[in-house]
């Protein structure tokens, strides 16, 4: 089997070659050796992120002294309790709710959506944004779009809205805003970060330019890079070199995909639909203009202003006060590892999970959990 | 044996999933009801893919299977052939590849079309054919419409053989193959069950391969030592367990796991690891390392093992777990929590 | 964030476009798009819809870009090739403490 046939596209993209990547690991390695302290940490903002940098095996490769943090970017991960119950009361009406896979199992204050289809209610899973308006469709029944993920994804929601919803469907929106929590970890006392890896593909609707503030403010650097093994090994090389010349700057590494504006026409969808609200973040408190709500000139496919959401309903017990003994945001500044936190393997774990990094499959407190920390796999450079 | 988590007072989904919920419940619910059940040979507590009797100098080994996939005809099958396969293969896997009889019972609901009922009775009597095994009792039950969904077939299969091998028989050192391609059948079926409506050829493995594994026993002999299909969970339940039982690690290679193209770019499309995709036509066999290369060809000779290749090795440390080593570097292999679902992120 | 992929688009009709995937085909919208496409154009897919037309120029260009990264990184440090063979003939799998 040749490579294009086992990789297809990305191969054919050139950007999984085992060689070069070697190449790209030994630059890490004197880039961390010339900055001379240890350890440097840097975060990612991204799941996919994650979910690559765990896919290929990169810790493995990453050097001692380099500490990569797993931030706040799993927007699944990151949807609050409360968000979550709304779904499942919805659920629990009898309303059908269309929602993507990762939702289906993050925990609410009760039970999850998974939970909610065990007791009868009608889930739907669906990949694309177009199939909630097929459903929709197809039915006489009222449809709930759950929808969730980050700006990139909200994108999607956006369109379909504004091409019109069938007059049985609503949109529960759940997505999240990145730029804003960045500024949060950022401005934690005491934050170890020393930059930043932005994520490539929503950068590729609000353009490079929209971190430049941020780093005019912050004084930090922030390199956009793509999601296959070399864009995140040169991505990590590029940051490292502005952190060891003390430049703090807006770096595209991701050139293919990001421009310095952006795709402006996504833009202009995106915040005629949607406004950025404050909200709170699972394990990472409030987070201003984190979230996005849909428009008031939209209330009339809002589900939260068609449907009576009464979460109390759901609330025979006191809401978690867990949640406020979760140390997800020291975790993610780099302030915390997981084995600090009381609730860690105690109360918080894999199957009933409190905070954000836990529920990821890729969260620092869930690798902990599962593999006892990261085990030296290989050794580290 | 170690298992993990508690079990919840409702049973959700992820406890038919094969994966480490289902094996907490069965050891926590199920053995722990049940009570110690001696057998000799290879009983319950084993948890392997069947039981093995000792009868007279012969091992009896016996299986148990329930169907219920959805939808019942996917491409590739149906679930009718999946029945058949599914025990077949339960019985091959402990090393019993000529299966002696087959149970078939069934549970309809009520409006059930019966040109459907002959479709799966038409597929159940070819695989039967297939794998040489003949069904010579069964039950029928019609339950109320909404009572449960369409059908649900139930198999039992018996065998003798004069060799068990389990799926706890690993040592540092052996080799895994893999006797063909990961991910058909789970892909196949997620993306006719969530009407992704993607176009390509995704089709179920299913299939009986007691004939492929027949063929690796007469090379290899007693230096196949564990065997295991990948059926739910995938290769990574299934490679889990066989660490698990037999105390070792498990490095898997894996450019040297074969997909197929289609199954690969439907995995990067929906973010799912073809490794944690089910097969139901495929096994897990281990080698003692000196008879590897020999197994394999004799696998290799099979019409259904043209695609085997040796995908892991066994080592002594990290005993448990199952390490990848992805070309660029290692990482643990995790288990699947549940069923597989498409992902955005 | 999240899950891009990406296709070869195969044919345009509206604002529906059918993409390539090296192994499946599937259905991409063109709402939020910011450039016409044609068939042979590469696309960024996420979750249905196309987000971003790849130009061809830009992947050349950023596959040079990485090989000045790499070249660069040996320039600073004479002991580089060493290092590497060694590298490969441990087979490349291994690690060690520099």
């Amino acid at each position: 089997m040749t490579n294009a046939e086992r990789d297809g596209g990305a191969a054919e993209l050139k950007f999984r070659d085992p060689a070069r990547a070697r190449g790209l690991v030994e630059a890490l390695v004197r880039r961390t050796a010339e900055i001379g302290r240890a350890p440097i940490s840097v975060m990612h903002v991204c799941g996919s992120h994650e979910q690559a940098i765990a896919k290929f095996g990169l810790r493995s490769l990453f050097p001692k002294g380099l500490n990569v943090i797993m931030g706040p970017g799993c927007p699944v991960c990151i949807t609050d309790t409360p968000e979550v119950d709304e779904g499942v009361v919805l659920a629990r009406q009898g309303i059908r709710i269309a929602t993507y896979g990762d939702m289906v199992r993050v925990p609410g204050t009760v039970m999850s959506l998974a939970d909610a289809r065990g007791a009868g209610a009608k889930i739907h899973v669906i990949y694309s944004a177009m199939q909630a308006v097929e459903l929709a469709r197809s039915t006489t029944d009222e449809v709930v779009f759950f929808a969730t993920g980050f700006e990139t994804t909200a994108v999607a929601t956006a369109a379909v809205v504004l091409g019109g919803l069938p007059r049985n469907l609503s949109i529960l929106s759940a997505h999240k805003y990145i730029p804003p929590v960045m500024e949060i970890v950022a401005e934690m006392p005491d934050t170890r970060v020393e930059g930043f890896l932005a994520a490539g593909h929503a950068a590729t609707i609000t353009g490079s330019a929209v971190f430049e503030p941020f780093v005019a403010r912050h004084g930090r650097p922030v390199v956009v890079a793509g999601f296959e093994p070399l864009d995140i090994l040169a991505g990590l090389v590029k940051l490292l070199e502005l952190i060891r010349d003390r430049a703090p700057a807006v770096v595209n590494m991701f050139p293919r995909c990001v421009t310095r504006d952006g795709n402006r026409a996504a833009q202009q969808q995106l915040w005629k639909v949607f406004q950025p609200m404050g909200g709170r973040w699972r394990g990472i408190a409030h987070v201003p203009n984190g979230n996005l709500r849909l428009r008031d000139e939209y209330a009339a496919i809002d589900a939260r202003r068609r449907h009576v959401i009464d979460l109390a309903s759901l609330w025979d017990y006191a809401p978690p006060a867990l949640a406020q003994s979760c140390i997800c945001g020291n975790i993610m500044s780099g302030l915390a590892s997981p084995t600090d936190c009381k609730l860690f393997g105690q109360e918080c774990t894999p199957e009933s999970p409190v905070g954000a990094c836990m529920v990821s499959t890729e969260g620092a407190c869930r690798i902990w959990h599962q593999y006892g920390g990261h085990p030296d796999l290989g050794g580290g450079a | 044996m170690m298992h993990r988590g508690p079990v919840d007072d409702r049973l959700g989904i992820k406890y038919g999933a094969g994966g480490r919920a289902m094996r907490a419940l069965i050891e926590r619910v199920c053995l722990a009801g049940l009570g110690p059940s001696p057998v000799e040979g290879i009983g319950l507590s084993a948890m392997d893919d069947g039981a093995a009797i000792r009868v007279g100098d012969r091992w009896l080994v016996i299986t148990t299977d329930s169907h219920v996939v959805h939808p019942i005809v996917f491409p590739g099958g149906d679930i009718g052939r999946l029945a058949v396969a599914g025990t077949v293969n339960d019985l091959a896997m402990m090393g019993a590849t000529e299966p002696l009889a087959l149970t078939c019972a069934l549970v309809i609901e009520e409006g059930f079309a019966r040109a459907d009922l002959e479709a799966v009775y038409a597929s159940i009597r070819a695989a039967c054919e297939e794998a040489g095994a003949t069904i010579v009792t069964g039950d029928t039950k019609v339950m109320g419409r909404g009572e449960l969904d369409g059908i649900i077939l139930n198999t039992a299969g018996v065998a003798f053989c004069d060799r068990v091998v389990p799926d706890s028989g690993l040592q540092p050192g052996d080799a895994i193959i893999l006797t063909g391609t990961a991910g058909d059948h789970g892909m196949a079926i997620m993306a006719a069950r969530h009407k992704l409506a993607l176009e390509g050829d995704l089709r179920s493995d299913v299939a009986p391969i007691n004939g492929l594994v027949r063929a690796a026993l007469a090379a290899g002999g007693q230096a196949v030592v564990a065997m295991k299909d990948p059926t739910r969970g995938g290769v990574s339940s299934a490679l889990h367990e066989m660490a698990e039982k037999g105390h070792v690690g498990i490095v898997v290679e894996e450019a040297a796991v074969r997909v197929r193209r289609e199954v690969r770019a439907a995995c990067d499309l929906l973010g799912i690891d073809p490794l944690l995709v089910a097969n139901e036509g495929k096994a897990l066999i281990g080698v003692r390392a000196g008879s590897a290369d020999r197994v394999l060809a004799a696998v290799r000779a099979h019409p259904l093992g043209a695609e085997a290749s040796i995908v892991a090795r066994c080592i002594g440390e990290h005993a448990g777990a199952v390490i990848l080593d992805t070309g660029f570097g290692r990482r643990m292999l995790a288990e699947p929590e549940g069923e597989l679902l498409p992902r955005i992120c | 964030m999240c899950l891009g992929v990406p296709g070869r688009v195969l044919e345009v009709s509206g604002n529906v476009a059918t993409v390539d995937f090296w192994g499946v085909r599937r259905q991409v919208q063109l709402d939020v798009i910011d450039e016409p496409v044609a068939p042979g154009d590469y696309i960024l897919n996420h979750v249905g819809f196309a987000i971003r037309r790849i130009p061809e120029s830009e992947i050349a260009e950023t596959l040079a870009l990485y090989e000045q990264i790499i070249a660069q990184a040996e320039q600073d440090d004479l002991m580089a090739g060493d290092v590497r063979s060694e590298i490969a003939a441990s087979g490349g799998g291994d690690r060690d403490e520099r």
